[in-house]
């Protein structure tokens, strides 16, 4: 995918917490959800985002549009830092950046039909679409998201889950974005829907120039679909580079180890040799380790790691890593299968 | 049925499952037949709405509400089971049979402790003390690789995290010897790593305890990863069976071509995948004939018109097409 140099989207050491309310043995604080993360969307282009439950993969969704406040950091799109945006500036922005979620039960209106749906959004983005072509309009939404004219009058309700996550990119569309936030988008589709829901993603952008942000927790997914690959684990980055490069030579352990976790359709080849499990869990964000956070669960570790914060730098590694000892695994020629332990 | 010296564990025949709508009976199960020996996993896998838990619920004895089993047989140890009082199935599940599911939480009483839950399973059905009862349940929790194992037993389940309730929900399955494990999307509320931890668990615990394990899955790698042999089900039937190689490998119906296909792979370098075009049918208006043909870049004329017999094509091996031959050329192809 052709995608050009301009930033559209920046995160700058990015900070987003929540406020704790203090409680029975609980003490009040902030929860730093995203701890300090930096990410390049550029136009046209697609940005994965991986982690799993926990890693702040969906506060940053959150944060970029607007749903919630950075405690510190900024968020520029187009160049501009949205913190400093008046209320007229910020609609238009909200314009410019949709959210597509996970669960299209509870982000569409029950009550609404699919036209009403998509018209509303022209509704609170006035001057974008003349009434008169609304219907025109709706029709051809629809169509470009693989949908029939009569299914506009329907209700959310007598859709597949496959068909309502098509309204809701036409509901995106409709406004005509630069940049789609996908939060586990397809995760809840079965295999043979989830695969004409990326399809049409990928036709998107082609067609329109829509940069995508791709948050999810299926590697395979993110391969198919990314250009770029920010790995996530506790609210930091830990390892980020293009997706050639991040799948062919993972660096940083919770990388590889996610990798090796990740079910894959050749596992009965013999998926057990190499397969490197974790123990533990992820440690709460309340509390995080010190110096890097997935020491506690990194078989690499050493004293450093606990004292030292390792920084997102490249490390002779093709692309930046956070870690103290990153050791390239090689993976079986391009297919992100790990070969040795 | 193959001519073996020791009979399978488990034997489903042509088994059918309704349910009661105000739309008509829904036939969500329809005529499925398998078996499972003895450390065996036999993966069931299909997408929502393809009967694959109401046939795993059915094999507990647990028929949903609303529904009922429409004809034939489930042989546990050479005994059909369909039909058995609640007071039978009691004596059953747990010693001979028993489930994990895809949210312990709800299986667990929140307001006990996790100690007392497994510990109540010695002493309702082994008639042990207290004392040692829950000296077993310690001994289980650790055995299923929960931490601090002693300590965690006075533990309310609240207060465990997903991977550690679904060791507990297994430290409870396993906790009677029982034969055989129903697995029903068991990692799925997982996350990928911890799913790697709770796969390898279950594989250890069948080699040393030597159980035969249904998976219910949507998710064709955990079964490439986690199973013997799989059933794939389409609209209420089992439309292909074989060992994970011969099916992975050769799939012999279109459905599971297109399945496998519609999987992003480390090979596909991003290319637009093979989707299946349109949506699973409805179970209370299927299609006529074969229910994938709607659906099927193989379909004729016939597949509109006769539902297709599974064709057997080696030992325990069998698609339900009218074109399988068609079908394994064309993956061969690849």
């Amino acid at each position: 995918m052709p995608a050009s140099a301009e930033p559209l989207l920046e995160l700058t050491d990015l900070v987003t917490g929540y406020r704790l309310r203090s409680g029975i043995g609980r003490r009040g604080g902030e929860v730093r959800a995203v701890a300090g993360v930096s990410l390049t969307v550029r136009a046209g282009e697609t940005v994965g985002l991986v982690g799993e439950s926990g890693c702040g993969k969906s506060t940053i969704a959150r944060t970029i549009v607007g749903l919630v406040r950075p405690s510190s950091g900024t968020v520029r799109f187009e160049g501009r830092d949205l913190a400093a945006l008046s209320g007229k500036e910020m609609r238009r922005l909200r314009q410019e950046i949709q959210l597509v979620f996970q669960d299209p039960y509870a982000s569409l209106n029950p009550r609404m039909t699919v036209a009403a749906l998509i018209k509303e959004a022209w509704r609170i983005h006035p001057g974008l679409v003349p009434r008169e072509r609304w219907d025109d309009e709706v029709r051809a939404l629809l169509d470009r998201v693989g949908l029939r004219p009569e299914h506009a009058g329907r209700y959310p309700h007598q859709f597949s889950g496959g068909q309502r996550q098509r309204i809701s990119i036409a509901r995106a569309l409709a406004v005509r974005p630069r940049l789609i936030v996908c939060d586990e988008a397809v995760s809840a589709l079965d295999v043979s829907v989830r695969a004409q829901i990326l399809n049409l993603l990928q036709d998107l952008q082609r067609d329109l120039g829509v940069a995508y942000l791709f948050i999810s927790h299926d590697l395979g997914v993110v391969r198919h679909l990314c250009d770029q690959v920010a790995v996530m684990y506790l609210g930091k980055i830990v390892e980020i580079g293009s997706k050639e490069s991040v799948y062919r030579d993972p660096s940083h352990p919770y990388t590889q180890a996610l990798l090796s976790a990740a079910p894959s359709l050749d596992d009965w080849r013999g998926g057990e040799r190499g397969e490197i499990v974790l123990t533990g869990d992820v440690p709460s964000p309340l509390d995080p380790p010190s110096g890097c956070r997935f020491r506690t669960r990194c078989w690499r570790a050493q004293e450093r790691c606990r004292d030292e914060e390792p920084a997102l730098v490249d490390r002779d590694t093709g692309h930046p890593v956070a870690c103290h000892f990153p050791e390239p695994i090689p993976t079986a020629a391009g297919t992100g299968r790990l070969v040795k332990e | 049925m193959t001519n073996q010296a020791a009979p399978h564990l488990l034997a489903v025949e042509d088994l059918a499952v309704e349910f009661d709508t105000p739309q008509g009976p829904q036939r969500a199960v329809r005529g499925v037949s398998f078996e499972v020996g003895e450390c065996e996993t036999l993966a069931i896998v299909g997408e929502s709405g393809s009967g694959k838990s109401v046939t795993a619920q059915t094999v507990m004895g647990l028929i949903p509400l609303r529904a009922r089993v429409a004809g034939g047989r489930v042989v546990l140890e050479g005994r059909d089971v369909v039909g058995l009082s609640d007071r039978e199935w009691r004596k059953l599940r747990g010693e001979r049979i028993a489930m994990i599911f895809q949210d312990p939480l709800s299986a667990l009483n929140p307001s006990l402790t996790v100690g007392y839950q497994i510990a109540e399973m010695f002493r309702r059905h082994r008639g042990m003390g207290r004392k040692d009862a829950r000296r077993r349940a310690a001994e289980l929790m650790d055995q299923v690789g929960i931490p601090d194992a002693a300590r965690r037993l006075d533990d309310h389940p609240h207060r465990f995290s997903g991977g550690m309730r679904q060791r507990v929900m297994i430290a409870m399955a396993l906790a009677l010897d029982p034969l055989l494990l129903i697995a029903d999307e068991p990692t799925t509320a997982l996350d990928v790593t911890v799913q790697a931890q709770i796969l390898r668990l279950l594989r250890e615990r069948q080699r040393t305890d030597r159980l035969g394990m249904i998976l219910i899955s949507h998710d064709l790698g955990v079964v490439a990863r986690a199973a013997d042999r799989v059933a794939v089900m389409y609209a209420g039937r089992i439309v292909e069976t074989g060992t994970v190689a011969e099916v992975y490998e050769r799939p012999a119906h279109p459905y599971t071509l297109g399945l496998m296909r519609a999987v992003p792979t480390s090979r596909d370098g991003g290319a637009p995948l093979e989707a299946i075009e349109g949506q699973p049918p409805s179970l209370t208006d299927p299609p006529t004939g074969c229910s994938f043909h709607p659906r099927c870049p193989f379909a004729r004329d016939v597949c509109r018109e006769s539902d297709p017999e599974p064709r057997v094509l080696g030992p325990r091996r069998a698609s339900a097409c009218h074109f399988t031959e068609e079908v394994i050329a064309n993956a061969r192809e690849r």
